[in-house]
């Protein structure tokens, strides 16, 4: 399977577009997205080499690998990597997955823990800090072997935040705590309102559909279409006992660098802590008591926010954390200007209580994931989309919905800080001037 | 001759297969309504992850983990015109193959088959492979479904996209 990356060359100097793809235009609150954002093989090309290359993106989380020696291998960015806790250092490591020699991979299982990497094609072994270990029969090498400039290649930059690991292909990247800028506070929030520590629950939802990536960044934050797609979901919550009454209101904020967050309340049940009647009566208790604590712990302001309001949140450009009836991380990646990969978990409260953890669980998968009664309607929405982009006819998506006014959770300026930051990165990229 | 008890039956390989066939009949049909009614209601029908396919409900994230009450929901769902990816529903065709009865001594009988879920839908085919744990009982006249289920051998759904059709 190609990665779809190409080989990287000089960017000319930048100059900026003549007719941007995105057309944001205050004076008419109009805000447009041309279709070919989502339909030319150039931009893809583009986007890999401007967007994929050059942004910090997740890995995974540090609980996947609590042991030294403890490794996770997965496609980041379209090439495979693995991540490993070193033994010696105890530290996560991330490396490209490629052995030094002739390029076969050196890990081969998705998960497990091994003191050692050794690449099965020619028996070249390294340990789980990436140096080189073996080389058989190097005496052939007339000039030696530099064990030392052979270890594995780690990716350029490797940084964490609240026990998420980021990497990025770019050295020169900004540190991820000023990359992350707003969004920090958010991650805080959902770590903090588990408690403190989470970890990734066992179980992987992964599956690709034809559509755009970009348009599972919008639905991903999109309250405007919850009412309208997810009606058999509301229709459940309604028969097990839920009040739609208060329905679904609040706001959404640019956090800055692309990132962006909607909050707000919502008629659903929330793990921590909001009891809804799909949890049972017997839950009410210790979702009491969860809430008790955090009010203790983080006063009731920011306790509110932890319990009581849910949060969609896209780092840019390509990792999505939704704090709602339950906490999902879900990464995306373009194999092709239609093709999607989405790999996506279930984020939990480390230690969380035996009974907790199965209502979670069961909050989760009612609404998320292939099995859900919501996610497989999102693709029917988002390949529908895609679908009437060939139509042609039509050249614009819009996207202004709640321009000139405070935005709410169910507007669209979630999405335009995020197409504002993929056309400041695309630069001429994304043209209408320019050859498409 | 005394007729026995329905418990202490023997029950044939032939039974339980005739039996499959009957709900997989049901589901190619889409008579949702009428499969339902082949389930008990302390019923579990599971579809665990690609990754764990030993996934346990409890403590692990499955794809699916209905018990009786969200299974009628998916079925009044599916059955509706707002199950947008199954509207208009998917043509299916549910194989059943390599039928084992484990346990039938007594009890629930315990019960496992391989099968291929072909799924065709604008133009698109899709495939699910996999094995099929199924724990029945023995009812008035055939049986009862307790537990039902589908762990896949695909590696990943990206092939498949999503679960949205009953295995």
């Amino acid at each position: 399977m190609s990665t779809g990356i190409d080989t990287w060359r000089p960017q000319e100097a930048e100059v900026p577009p003549q007719l941007p793809i995105v057309d944001d235009d205050p004076i008419t609150e109009r805000f447009r997205v041309h279709r070919s954002a989502m339909t030319s093989p150039h931009i893809h090309r583009a986007e890999v080499e401007r967007i994929f290359a050059k942004s910090w993106l997740y890995v995974g989380h540090e609980s996947e690998i609590p042991k030294p020696g403890d490794f996770v291998r997965r496609p980041v960015g379209g090439r495979p990597i693995f991540m490993v806790r070193g033994v010696k250092t105890g530290t996560v490591n991330v490396f490209h997955n490629t052995c030094t020699h002739r390029g076969a991979l050196v890990c081969r299982q998705d998960s497990g823990n091994s003191k050692v990497f050794q690449c099965f094609y020619h028996a070249w072994t390294f340990d789980s800090e990436g140096q080189l270990k073996g080389v058989p029969h190097r005496d052939a090498y007339a000039g030696g072997v530099n064990f030392d400039e052979l270890g594995l290649k780690r990716v350029a930059r490797v940084e964490s935040y609240r026990g998420f690991v980021f990497a990025s292909f770019d050295p020169e990247i900004q540190d991820l705590p000023g990359y992350l800028a707003g969004a920090k506070d958010y991650i805080d929030l959902v770590v903090d309102g588990c408690g403190g520590s989470v970890e990734m629950v066992r179980g992987t939802n992964q599956y690709s559909f034809a559509a755009n990536w970009k348009l599972l960044v919008e639905n991903s934050f999109d309250g405007y279409h919850a009412e309208s797609t997810h009606d058999t979901y509301f229709k459940y919550l309604v028969s097990i006992g839920t009040d739609l009454g208060g329905g679904v209101s609040g706001r959404e904020v640019d956090l800055g660098n692309g990132h962006a967050v909607i909050e707000y309340s919502s008629p659903w049940g929330r793990p921590v802590a909001k009891w809804e009647p799909l949890f049972g009566e017997d839950a009410r208790a210790e979702i009491n008591r969860l809430r008790a604590d955090l009010v203790a712990r983080h006063g009731q302001e920011r306790a509110h926010a932890m319990t009581e309001v849910n949060r969609n949140l896209l780092i840019y450009p390509n990792l999505i954390i939704n704090d709602i009836m339950a906490v999902t991380v879900r990464t995306l990646y373009p194999t092709a200007p239609d093709t999607v990969d989405v790999t996506a978990w279930a984020l939990a409260p480390t230690n969380e209580p035996a009974p907790l953890r199965h209502r979670r669980l069961d909050s989760f998968l009612t609404f998320l994931g292939p099995g859900g009664f919501a996610t497989p309607d999102d693709l029917e929405a988002l390949e529908s989309c895609q679908q009437g982009f060939a139509s042609g006819g039509v050249e614009w998506n819009d996207i202004s919905r709640g321009m000139g006014r405070i935005p709410m959770a169910n507007d669209e300026e979630q999405m335009r800080a995020f197409w504002r930051r993929w056309q400041h990165q695309m630069g001429t990229a994304a043209d209408l001037a320019g050859a498409q | 001759m005394t007729a026995m008890a329905p418990e202490q039956q023997a029950i044939s390989r032939q039974q339980v297969e005739d039996f499959l066939y009957a709900e997989a009949a049901l589901l190619d049909a889409w008579q949702l309504d009428d499969w339902l009614l082949l389930f008990d209601e302390d019923t579990k029908y599971e579809v665990p992850c690609n990754d764990a396919p030993d996934g346990d409900p409890s403590c692990d994230l499955l794809l699916i983990d209905d018990n009786y009450v969200r299974l009628t929901a998916r079925v009044a769902r599916l059955n509706s015109r707002r199950a947008h990816r199954e509207y208009p529903h998917s043509r299916t065709n549910h194989q059943v193959f390599n039928v084992r009865l484990l346990d039938a001594s007594a009890g629930d009988i315990s019960v496992t088959a391989s099968f291929t879920v072909w799924r065709f839908r604008a133009g698109r085919s899709s495939c699910y492979v996999g094995r099929y744990r199924y724990r029945l009982r023995r009812g008035d006249g055939g049986f009862r479904v307790a537990l039902k289920r589908a762990e896949l051998d695909m590696t990943d759904l990206r092939s498949v996209a999503d679960v949205a059709i009953i295995l």
